[in-house]
């Protein structure tokens, strides 16, 4: 049952963390390119613009959801098995949901690129 | 790819792994926080290493949310995973940690993948009259400036 509990706490870091990696992708993409923006309208309107975003917001929120997931997740397990399995899931997750979710061009260098790195994490902190 | 660009991919590395590192090393030194006494928690950032752990997260958000307003998801994550091939050269060199031969193959493979993912383009070509492609002019479109 605490197993249970432990995979359940590491799918929800891994699902609120993609979630708010690409609301907040989103959210930039809408923005624009904030060095050229920065430039034109000084950093203050770069600022009021990201703020006032609301994918970037609602990115924000999730992200604080995938910080309690992890610390649920930390209290139910061991941070050698919660570091590694929800990080190096999250590089998977996030190459899918930018596929499907942001229309990116995801080719098989970027999913080698995320399943190696994935690998690596698993390695580096099991 | 500018060398800005990198500077900033960089920026996302380095603030990551030397802020988590500083926060990790400052909240050893509060000591555990028990759910009866959460209000230790706000204290914790009194403690200089927990303040600049958080100074330099802060550093990273603002470098990886730049770099997602002109390179797609699935470029910025790989290209930035270097920090954690510096946290573990960091506990070899400066802890004398002992790295296993798990721990370099690890190694290895996350640099392999920041090397195939950076030699790629950063950011995805929209087809001119597309929906996403017209989203993203309006959101460029410099004549909503002030």
């Amino acid at each position: 049952m605490k197993q249970a509990y432990t995979w359940g706490a590491i799918l929800a870091v891994v699902v609120a963390s993609s979630t708010g990696d690409v609301l907040l992708s989103r959210a930039m993409k809408q923005v624009g390119d904030v060095g050229k923006y920065s430039r034109r309208a000084g950093l203050l309107a770069v600022v009021g613009r990201v703020v006032r975003n609301r994918f970037f917001l609602l990115g924000l929120v999730t992200m604080t959801l995938a910080f309690y997931s992890l610390l649920f997740a930390l209290s139910w397990a061991d941070v050698s098995l919660v570091g590694p399995a929800s990080a190096s899931l999250t590089f998977v997750a996030n190459a899918i949901a930018g596929k499907i979710f942001l229309h990116e061009h995801v080719d098989h260098r970027r999913w080698m690129a995320a399943l190696m790195v994935a690998g690596g994490v698993a390695l580096l902190a099991g | 790819m500018t060398f800005r660009k990198y500077l900033v991919l960089a920026g996302i590395t380095l603030f990551a792994a030397t802020g988590d590192s500083l926060l990790s090393h400052g909240m050893k030194q509060v000591g555990s926080i028990s759910l009866a006494h959460l209000t230790s928690v706000i204290f914790a950032v009194l403690n200089p290493s927990v303040a600049l752990g958080i100074l330099l997260l802060l550093g990273f958000f603002v470098s990886y949310t730049t770099a997602l307003s002109w390179a797609d998801l699935t470029y910025v994550l790989p290209a930035s995973s270097l920090g954690y091939v510096l946290l573990a050269l960091l506990a070899k060199f400066f802890l004398h940690e002992h790295v296993s031969t798990a721990r370099w193959l690890g190694i290895a493979l996350i640099s392999s993948g920041v090397g195939f993912v950076t030699q790629g383009p950063a950011l995805t070509h929209r087809q001119p009259g597309s929906t996403s492609e017209r989203q993203a002019s309006k959101s460029f479109d410099t004549r909503t400036l002030p």
